[in-house]
């Protein structure tokens, strides 16, 4: 099924049957090989650089990517996309760092949840019901958070308080310096969402809009009840992936996950989620979200600069997206 | 749509088709005077300074608007304006820094082809792998925030005098600012012809209904490239603006992309295509300016005169979408 047959066609990655079928079917294989790819690139530029305790803080770093590559997933499965991840997270973990002190973790916690909640509210009503594209959408969300992040920031300027110790341990600590503590949280998530997409009845709505929303509505399904629940969810998950971040680099600023949006809208794409909708899985972005913090390790390992990786970013996003079209041929 | 208006040309004769045409701009500059005269009200010293200060700080956002325009009546949309606009920026201001004046008159057509050139780049991508043109210029927006970056880290460099010159102080009388004059000047020159010929209408054919395009023999791909250098013409514009207004390279732009995203809209170009002109979006980014404006005059914090803005784009898109839907149903 994988064997390429090298003489037929200039490109037989794009043209050989069985390589578009293996893609088609199951991206995980080919994305899997990437990732050993990478992980051999790193031990050939850096010779004993991959142990145990390298995986662990590969895992540790990708596991908050993951969470927000989790938002684009299921938003991109509908068609749509969610951009204001990055403002929500940097909020939740803002938030509960400067309330942490008044209200107890529990409270500060839950406060910072509803609070992601209700923006997550108003995009999927923007989306939904008033059917604006939800990238506009979610990109003047993130304007208004920032700015309402900004204003708090100003009231709450005398409190001197930081980010909760136990943020720090499920973020940044590793049991036997090996398994990071955070997996505690993901690896039930991650059960959760997958269980979500593959078993559940909400699950296969969002497949039914996102490949056919005509067709999906036709059959009964309130596209605009779904996105409403959907973009909740998606701002809830943004709101826990940036206690995770928050914990992982022992910083609360508003702009936190500014810089992990168009990771996070990478890492879906490579994982092999259509932005069209309607195709996707999240094993493939968990996947894709390891790729990418293997690949900025190596960026940083040879002293590229941060300008470097957002440039190779984008181009990534392009060429999977052309790619996964060419394949695909929709 | 066209078609139709032309047909009412030969009935009302030309100042009407003139009037019918722009009522909506006809009204925004109501809107416009109506604001000015508030202004007037909160803060009585505001004046000819005020005035041509609003020119200048209006000058990159009304580029960027008129770029917006031009890809939104394609049926497009160019998330990249702002990193363009840093592009150019900083190549301007590095190349400019202590040479002489006549060299930057080299400069500033060199940027201006390289605008055009990363348009192309822009367009032909979309093009060329049928990736939808929001997630390729969303790719593009990071490329070349990140090409920004690699030629210039932190603001700096500088700009000749003659450019800075030509955004300060007034014209003839003091009332006319010299930064608006330039702007209209030079949108009219490059715009007006365009719109005045085939490809100016094919624009508006692609837009309006890109199959009908097709089968009245417009080549859509070409001119959609068009409508993506164009873009990229205007905000390499925008990108000279920056820094002729502020005297050095900014590689971190404002939010501009969705500053313009907001003034199209309310500058009466519809997001569905083929509807509007570039007119309308200048006066919106003047009266969405004028705005900001009086909120520092009231005294707003700037932070949540973000958010307000933020929310006069979310509201405008959202009424826009609305309009939409109703005129879908009829």
């Amino acid at each position: 099924m994988s064997v390429i047959d090298t003489s037929t066609g200039r490109s037989p990655w794009l043209s050989a049957a069985g390589m578009k079928a293996l893609f088609r079917e199951r991206p995980i294989i080919p994305l899997l090989g990437l990732l050993a790819l990478l992980v051999i690139l790193s031990q050939v530029i850096r010779p004993g650089i991959v142990t145990p305790n390298w995986a662990g803080v590969m895992i540790r770093t990708a596991v908050p990517l993951a969470i927000l590559a989790g938002c684009q997933t299921i938003t991109m499965l509908t068609g749509g996309i969610d951009l204001s991840v990055g403002a929500v997270a940097s909020m939740s973990g803002f938030l509960v760092a400067t309330l942490v002190g008044d209200t107890g973790l529990a409270g500060a916690i839950v406060i910072a949840l509803v609070v992601a909640a209700l923006f997550g509210l108003v995009n999927g009503i923007g989306a939904g019901v008033f059917r604006v594209h939800p990238l506009i959408m979610t990109l003047a969300m993130s304007l208004v958070v920032l700015g309402l992040a900004n204003v708090w920031q100003l009231i709450r300027v005398q409190t001197g308080s930081g980010v909760p110790p136990e943020f720090r341990t499920i973020g940044a600590d590793m049991f036997f310096g090996v398994i990071p503590v955070s997996l505690l949280l993901f690896a039930p998530l991650a059960l959760l969402i997958v269980y979500t997409l593959n078993r559940t009845g909400f699950g296969r709505l969002l497949y039914a809009i996102g490949d056919n929303e005509v067709a999906s509505r036709l059959s009964g399904a309130k596209s605009w009840q779904v996105l409403t629940v959907l973009y909740v969810i998606s701002a809830v998950l943004a709101g826990v992936a940036g206690f995770v971040l928050s914990g992982l680099t022992n910083t609360a600023s508003v702009t936190l996950a500014d810089s992990a949006v168009l990771p996070s809208v990478a890492a879906a794409v490579i994982g092999g989620t259509s932005i069209f909708g309607g195709r996707g899985t999240y094993t493939g972005t968990m996947v894709g979200a390891l790729i990418l913090t293997v690949i900025t390790s190596i960026l940083s390992s040879l002293g590229y600069p941060e300008a470097v990786r957002q440039i190779l970013f984008g181009a990534m996003i392009v060429l999977v997206a052309a790619a996964y079209t060419r394949i695909v041929g929709e | 749509m066209e078609a139709r208006e032309q047909v009412t040309a030969r009935r009302d004769g030309k100042l009407a088709i003139a009037l019918k045409r722009n009522t909506w701009t006809i009204g925004l500059l109501g809107i416009l005077a109506l604001l000015l005269v508030i202004t007037k009200l909160i803060q009585p010293s505001y004046g000819f300074a005020g005035v041509q200060g609003l020119a200048i700080s209006v000058l990159p956002l009304a580029f960027a608007a008129v770029a917006q325009a031009c890809v939104v009546i394609a049926r497009g949309i160019d998330l990249s304006i702002q990193s363009m606009m840093a592009f150019i920026s900083v190549v301007a201001a590095v190349m400019m820094d202590e040479r002489s004046e006549g060299f930057a008159v080299l400069v500033v057509v060199g940027v201006v082809l390289l605008g055009l050139l990363m348009g192309a780049i822009n367009g032909s991508l979309i093009v060329f792998t049928r990736v939808p043109d929001i997630v390729v210029t969303l790719a593009m927006l990071f490329v070349w925030a990140g090409s920004a970056l690699l030629v210039l880290n932190t603001p700096g460099g500088g700009s000749a005098d003659w450019l800075r010159q030509l955004t300060l102080g007034p014209v003839l009388t003091d009332w006319i600012p010299k930064a608006g004059l330039v702007l209209l000047v030079v949108v009219a020159v490059i715009w007006l012809p365009i719109r005045r010929s085939r490809l100016g209408l094919s624009l508006y054919a692609i837009g309006s209904d890109p199959l009908a395009a097709y089968r009245s023999g417009v080549s859509v791909g070409r001119t959609k490239v068009f409508a993506y250098m164009l873009a990229g013409l205007f905000s390499a514009l925008g990108g000279l603006a920056l820094t002729a207004s502020t005297g050095i390279g900014t590689p971190v732009p404002g939010p501009y992309t969705l500053m313009s995203v907001a003034a199209v809209v309310l500058g009466g170009v519809s997001l569905a295509g083929g509807r509007g002109g570039v007119f309308g979006p200048i006066v919106a980014v003047v009266i969405l300016q004028l705005l900001r404006t009086d909120m520092t005059f009231l005294n707003v914090d700037t932070n949540l005169a973000t958010v307000v803005q933020g929310l006069i784009l979310v509201g405008v898109v959202m009424v826009g979408s609305l309009l939409q839907m109703r005129r879908g149903r009829k």
